[in-house]
């Protein structure tokens, strides 16, 4: 251990190549995966390097960064969340009915649809995030109720309709695109992205989430309560599906109880091949954001290639277990530069 | 003149940090009841496991029935006719006795199981070991005593030679012990060689033959039990062992009531405890694994339930119902798992230390990392953890430096009062030496630290007072002058049977 701290100080050419090496393969490994697939599309694929299509991608990855961003602070703790497609749809259900309420002041509508979206959201989120712990269940038993009971309420609320007529503004707003590149949704996504980071990285809150995922009973026996972060976690995980469930109502300013079937499985794709261990206490939201990117870039990239929609869930399906395959391969490599 | 069925010759097993078994011979003879004793950490589950297939030893040979024997899995040790009943029993509790009883070799038919014989094999079984339950129910309806005769059972069908138990007895109740000494000795009587081992020294008089005494992973002696009184084994047990340099310090003035426990009882079926400790006091707790010692040490810090009891700190009455509530009056908790319950392997070392008083480096909810890094680096550099820099993972650390980062997450916290359990079990003897130090500065900085620990040297050479546990009750408070390891493991194995035997 000492020998290598010495030797990088040194800095031969050697050590100081290795020290580069460690950096790309433990800080940048999802990037770096990210940008060889966007250089190879880039180079194969026509019209992917167009703006155009940049824009598109950037749209259509909006919902699935939010919902990934919730998704990694429930799977940092070691749970998962499967109910966040059927919470969205519930959440779109309950923004949309608020909007295109009548007899609510013209000016008030949005901002309460907003605040209904997430309401709802959280509180989804929190009620899994209780039960879990009331009870001491897996959340994955807990969270596959809250996808049917939420969908069922979606139904119920919309008398299994779709709801339309969204405010004009609200619409505009959605279609918006800044400086000519940067779609309104997009940059919504980026904010709970960056938002996200900042709980993770840089509060108490986020220390405790780190910690509770390596190792709980440790926490507790420190004098602490992981019971509340736990269920914390669940709410935020419900906050964003409900603050994507904005998103889709900007996007295609439709509430629907069909809305998000399957999303959440994007969404745990998207952590997991951003590099955050299912077992909890290793990962980052920024590596949810890339991952999000490269599921989306994939998916496009392999459309514009000819690829039928038949087959592109095959290749994106072998990825994310590659992706998690190169994760180990990831942990052994570094393990073995450190004690050389 | 019965032959020997199994030999270990000069036998040596060594871990990490420890060596576990050194220079062992023993034989054991063909058809006899052979009892395997010694302290917690005296080898014996070392031996065990290396006769299972469990552990490969490092030197020595070992003959069994004739034959070198060197077995790398469990299967080899089936192979040649030896079955261990180990004490955590490893049953397929969703599966039915039959199921379990013939689970290596099921009876076939055409590639399927045959339900019919293999029920009719297990209930032939079941009858020789004197279990009346149906095959066909699944071992989760068992009560503990009766899966004990499940595992013997199925040892039993394979025609096993040699025949080891660990610690059957211990969930056993005095009958279901009788019925299964019948057992033993129909087994015995057939030719079984049996291998025995139990904390009970009274009952092993009703089957042993002889008797092999361990510690500190050697051979102290092997006797026929004929003959031989109890004490003369628990003298055996404890021998004469260099002692430490005495890590005692008689400069630590004691003073002033710190913490008192008054009828603490865990569950209804457990005796209350009552103990005190005193600023600047170290407090040893003695007692066999088992007996209640972490367990109230736990339920004293609200680890665990406890019904009853009060606990005063500083003379005040507290309310213990969690951890967070025993840390915020000043109580600390180094659980005997320092892996699983006291470190968060994968993150560094600052943030190991600072988990117990987050406020500390936090401004707002917001965490303020050069604070974090100075505070962290002081308790470092306090404790000589060594480690490059506080961002090193905990995980890398050696035992000794990884319970010095422990004890430096509490010293963050400013807790008055240390609970360690076991503190040095797996350390090297120079860290243990440092840990020592480290508790006594603790101790002359008016804290108190109960010392809970398997190491009866250890004990002495460490406290002031050493209170021992036999099967969950306090049956005795040595002072310092009284200090006498025999005395102490008398009282140990008291409520195991001793008494009586007496």
């Amino acid at each position: 251990m000492s020998e290598q701290t010495e030797l990088s100080r040194g800095g031969s050419a050697g050590a100081r190549w290795n020290n580069v090496l460690r950096f790309l393969v433990r800080e940048a490994g999802v990037a770096v995966g990210l940008v060889l697939i966007v250089l190879f599309f880039c180079v194969t694929a026509p019209y992917f390097a167009s703006a155009e299509n940049f824009l598109k991608i950037f749209v259509q990855i909006a919902i699935n960064t939010v919902l990934a961003s919730g998704m990694t602070f429930v799977i940092l703790t070691g749970g998962i969340d499967l109910s966040v497609g059927s919470v969205l749809a519930l959440c779109t259900v309950v923004g949309a009915l608020i909007m295109t309420d009548k007899s609510l002041p013209a000016g008030l509508s949005v901002p309460l649809a907003i605040l209904g979206c997430m309401g709802t959201g959280a509180a989804c989120g929190a009620i899994n995030g209780w039960v879990c712990e009331q009870w001491k269940l897996p959340s994955f038993i807990v969270t596959l109720g809250m996808l049917n009971v939420a969908s069922g309420a979606a139904r119920v609320l919309s008398n299994n309709s779709t709801i339309t007529g969204l405010p004009q503004p609200f619409v505009d707003f959605g279609n918006m695109i800044v400086g000519g590149v940067l779609p309104s949704i997009f940059l919504v996504a980026v904010g709970v992205i960056l938002i996200g980071w900042f709980i993770l990285r840089f509060t108490v809150f986020g220390r405790f989430i780190f910690a509770i995922g390596t190792n709980e009973e440790a926490v507790r026996l420190s004098g602490h309560t992981p019971r509340n972060y736990k269920i914390a976690a669940f709410a935020i995980s419900g906050l964003t599906a409900g603050t994507a469930a904005v998103v889709y109502l900007l996007r295609l300013n439709i509430g629907s109880p069909i809305a998000g079937v399957g999303y959440e499985l994007n969404a745990i794709a998207a952590v997991i091949i951003g590099g955050t261990s299912l077992s909890g206490g290793k990962g980052s939201i920024i590596g949810s954001l890339i991952g999000a990117c490269i599921l989306q870039v994939l998916s496009t990239g392999l459309q514009l290639f000819g690829v039928g929609d038949n087959f592109k869930p095959i290749v994106i399906g072998t990825v994310i277990v590659l992706a998690v395959v190169l994760d180990t391969y990831r942990d052994r490599f570094l393990r073995s530069i450190e004690t050389r | 003149m019965n032959d020997v069925i199994l030999k270990l010759k000069a036998v040596g097993k060594r871990f990490p940090g420890v060596i576990a078994l050194r220079d062992v011979s023993l034989e054991v003879r063909r058809g006899e009841a052979h009892v395997l004793l010694g302290e917690n950490g005296a080898g014996k589950s070392t031996l065990i496991n290396l006769l299972a297939g469990i552990y490969v030893p490092d030197e020595g040979e070992i003959v069994f029935d004739g034959e070198p024997y060197q077995p790398r899995t469990p299967l080899d040790a089936y192979g040649v006719g030896i079955r261990v009943v180990h004490q955590e029993l490893s049953m397929l509790s969703q599966l039915t006795v039959a199921e379990n009883l013939l689970f290596e070799s099921l009876p076939r038919r055409h590639g399927l199981v045959n339900f019919w014989e293999m029920n009719r094999r297990a209930a032939e079984l079941l009858q020789e070991v004197g279990l009346d339950v149906a095959p066909n129910i699944p071992v989760s309806r068992l009560g503990v005593a009766q899966m004990q005769l499940v595992e013997i059972a199925k040892a039993l069908c394979y025609d096993s030679k040699l025949l080891i138990l660990d610690e059957p007895t211990a969930t056993l109740t005095s009958k279901e012990v009788e019925r299964l000494f019948e057992i033993l000795k129909k087994l015995k009587s057939k030719g079984v060689t049996i291998l025995y081992i139990s904390h009970r020294l009274q009952e092993i008089y009703d089957i042993g033959d002889a008797v092999t005494v361990l510690r500190d992973g050697q051979v102290v002696e092997t006797r026929p039990l004929a003959g031989l009184a109890i004490a003369d084994i628990v003298r055996m047990m404890v021998g004469r062992s260099i002692r430490d340099e005495d890590a005692f310090r008689d400069d630590v003035a004691v003073e002033g009531e710190l913490l008192r426990v008054e009828g603490l009882k865990r569950n209804a079926r457990t005796p209350a405890v009552s103990f005190a400790v005193r600023r600047g006091e170290i407090v040893g707790v003695a007692g066999l694994v088992g007996s209640g010692r972490t367990e109230t040490m736990r339920a004293l810090f609200g680890a665990d339930p406890k019904i009853a009891g009060s606990v005063f700190v500083e003379g005040a009455r507290v309310e213990i119902r969690s951890p967070r509530d025993a840390v915020q009056h000043g109580l600390s908790l180094l659980t005997e798992d320092r892996k699983g319950q006291g470190l968060l392997l994968t993150l560094p070392c600052a943030e190991n230390i600072t988990i117990t008083d987050i406020t500390k480096i936090s401004r707002a909810g917001l965490l303020q990392p050069d604070v974090e890094r100075e505070k962290a680096s002081a308790l470092v550099t306090e404790l000589r953890i060594k480690t490059p820099s506080v961002y090193q993972l905990v995980g890398n650390f050696s035992g000794g430096n990884q319970q010095k980062v422990v004890i430096a997450k509490w010293l963050f916290r400013g807790s008055k009062i240390l609970i360690c359990d076991e503190p040095t079990r797996g350390i090297d003897v120079g860290a243990k030496r440092e840990i020592y130090d480290l508790l006594w500065a603790l101790a002359a900085s008016g804290k108190g630290v109960i010392f809970v620990s398997s190491d009866l040297l250890e004990l002495i050479s460490m406290c002031h007072r050493i209170i021992v546990f036999s099967q969950g009750k306090i049956v005795g408070e040595l002072p310092r002058p009284e200090f006498n390891q025999q005395r102490i493991l008398s009282l140990a194995y008291e409520e195991y049977g001793l008494e009586r035997a007496n």
